[in-house]
């Protein structure tokens, strides 16, 4: 086996999901390569030449790969490929734009979001909602597959691997990119966090939402939001958790004024433990949580804050 | 310019799915099916723009078995012109419908073809971004906004870290996300007309395409389950668990 890693960075650095990428490849084989692909990305290149247990780090730099683009990037994956069975891509929105492209100009049927390896050909990964696991096996010569992150450790550094030089990277002069509106914030990033304090439509407003904010600061958690809330525009669309938003797995969920619909749920279930707050003993979400307050949120926070402040260790 | 919609019947998305006894899938027996969520976006997103000039034909396209003529028969209803029917049963992989989606491509020459960025049952999110390879057209994927300035598709897509612009050549593939727009309901004049609208079948055969399985589902299990736990009554009792019991904070 040998299997190409696509790794996920912003030229500078790497981003946390090639970690998790790179531990699944090691549960097929030992000799992993991981693609750096970028412009000016020495700096992510020289990262990723630092995680345990790889072999090689490709560069492949070139203007025409700065930022991601399918279009760019699917024929270089292309030529990579035959070197190797196994092509490995985060299920971030990274990973899920760019390795079908790759698939289909390959042939291959990518298997996408892979929550667990039973062998070298076998998969097994969530349907509807998570609400199914199947268990498929690729008849495929080569294959492509897309990661869940949370269902895999992140890999350890302390390697040195070396970097090695590919070319590839022609502007397919498809497309172009115009700028991007990135969320800022100081707390942990959704997808790696140990804690995740998350709100619904029961916050009713964007104001309201800065008390879950103080909060997540308390706690040193992330901050995440469901789809209701995200459609009614109390926060920018990256905080959305859920089927077809980000699926985190922390040790710890706090759900607020969530209902706890399916397509949620699909997003949260693998955390560790899941709190829920919300005024509605109904709610679904009390189903799945191993710690349930049936109290009006607006209340619960303040009082939460200062539970956690009088003992704070 | 003509917009090309692929829809999907799925599992309605209100049902909840149960795994079959004999763990072979999932039962679609005496299930309530309904067009992808993300396919009525596409949809929607493509009558707009007929409404607004920028298109003046909407063809939607489901591959799948022959009941899924309903499927299409809502996106007439939706405002769709025509409809074309790939008909196969069971629905094949993604890679085998975007080589489907391909041959109808090339023979109606659409200049922007409109998808979901997933559909509800494989949870997949690849037809579009295949379909875009296969044509070597560019792709516009998990679109929020979308506006057409001559050659050019200017998109807004929805990323992990929030929020990325792009700027596609047409002909292009989109493929769309929750917040592009919502969907309208068919009125029920709008219903009788669909009926009448002119709704083309071909086979996979027809168009050549081979869809045979390139992946074995060996089983589909119930995901592990969950169970309510405890209830708390105070901020200090949560807290307490949260820190003793569970040691998570």
């Amino acid at each position: 086996m040998s299997i190409l890693v696509i790794g996920e960075h912003d030229n500078a650095a790497l981003r946390p999901s090639t970690l998790n990428v790179v531990t699944a490849a090691k549960a097929l084989g030992s000799d992993i390569d991981v693609l750096i692909a970028g412009s000016d990305c020495q700096g992510a290149a020289d990262e990723a030449a630092t995680i345990a247990g790889i072999t090689r780090v490709l560069k492949a730099d070139d203007a025409a790969l700065s930022d991601g683009l399918a279009e760019n990037m699917a024929p270089l994956v292309q030529s990579l490929a035959e070197n190797y069975s196994h092509v490995l891509a985060p299920a971030t929105t990274y990973g899920k734009n760019l390795l079908p492209r790759a698939a289909a100009i390959l042939d291959v049927q990518q298997i996408s979001d892979i929550s667990g390896i039973e062998s070298e050909d076998t998969f097994v990964r969530p349907i509807y909602a998570g609400n199914a696991m199947a268990t498929v096996r690729s008849n495929d010569a080569l294959k492509l597959i897309t990661v869940r992150t949370t269902s895999f450790e992140a890999a350890e550094f302390g390697g040195a691997a070396p970097v090695e030089d590919v070319s590839g990277g022609t502007n397919a002069q498809l497309s172009t990119f115009a700028g991007e509106e990135l969320t800022r914030s100081e707390r942990p990033e959704l997808t790696t966090a140990d804690i995740i304090v998350s709100g619904g439509r029961g916050m009713q407003s964007s104001e309201n939402f800065a008390m879950l904010e103080t909060l997540a600061d308390k706690l040193g958690a992330a901050v995440g939001a469901s789809r209701a809330a995200v459609d009614a525009g109390y926060v920018p669309n990256d905080y959305q958790v859920g089927q077809t938003g980000k699926v985190v797995a922390p040790d710890v969920y706090i759900a607020v004024g969530i209902s706890g619909a399916i397509q949620h749920l699909a997003g949260m279930k693998d955390s560790k433990i899941i709190v829920a707050i919300n005024k509605d003993e109904e709610a679904p979400i009390f189903q799945v949580a191993d710690y349930g307050w049936v109290t009006d949120l607006f209340e619960a926070i303040p009082q939460l804050e200062a539970s956690l402040g009088a003992d704070a260790s | 310019m003509k917009v090309l919609v692929p829809i999907k019947r799925v599992i309605d998305a209100n049902i909840k799915v149960r795994v079959k006894a004999d763990n072979s899938g999932v039962e679609l027996n005496n299930v309530k099916m309904a067009m992808n969520p993300f396919c009525e976006i596409a949809v929607e997103e493509a009558i707009r723009m007929r409404e607004a000039g920028s298109a003046d034909e909407v063809i939607v396209v489901a591959v799948g078995p022959s009941q899924s003529q309903e499927t299409l028969r809502t996106g007439l209803a939706m405002g769709a012109d025509r409809a074309i029917l790939i008909e196969t049963d069971p629905i094949p992989e993604p890679l085998a419908i975007a080589k489907l989606l391909k041959a109808v491509a090339e023979k109606e020459d659409p200049g922007m073809i409109i998808l979901g960025k997933q559909a509800i049952d494989g949870d997949n999110n690849q037809t579009g971004q295949m379909l875009a390879g296969l044509l070597n057209w560019s792709i516009g994927s998990f679109v929020s906004k979308l506006s057409v300035e001559g050659s050019t598709v200017k998109v807004t897509r929805e990323v992990d870290g929030g929020l990325e612009n792009i700027d596609l050549a047409a002909p292009a593939v989109i493929t769309v996300d929750l917040r592009l727009n919502e969907p309208r309901y068919a009125s029920l004049p709008n219903i009788m007309k669909a009926k009448k609208k002119p709704l083309d079948t071909h086979t996979p055969e027809e168009l050549g395409i081979d869809v045979s399985p390139r992946l074995e589902v060996l089983q589909v299990l119930e995901p592990p389950g969950r169970t309510a736990g405890v209830r708390v009554n105070s901020a200090d009792e949560l807290v307490e668990k949260l820190r003793n019991e569970a040691k998570v904070i």
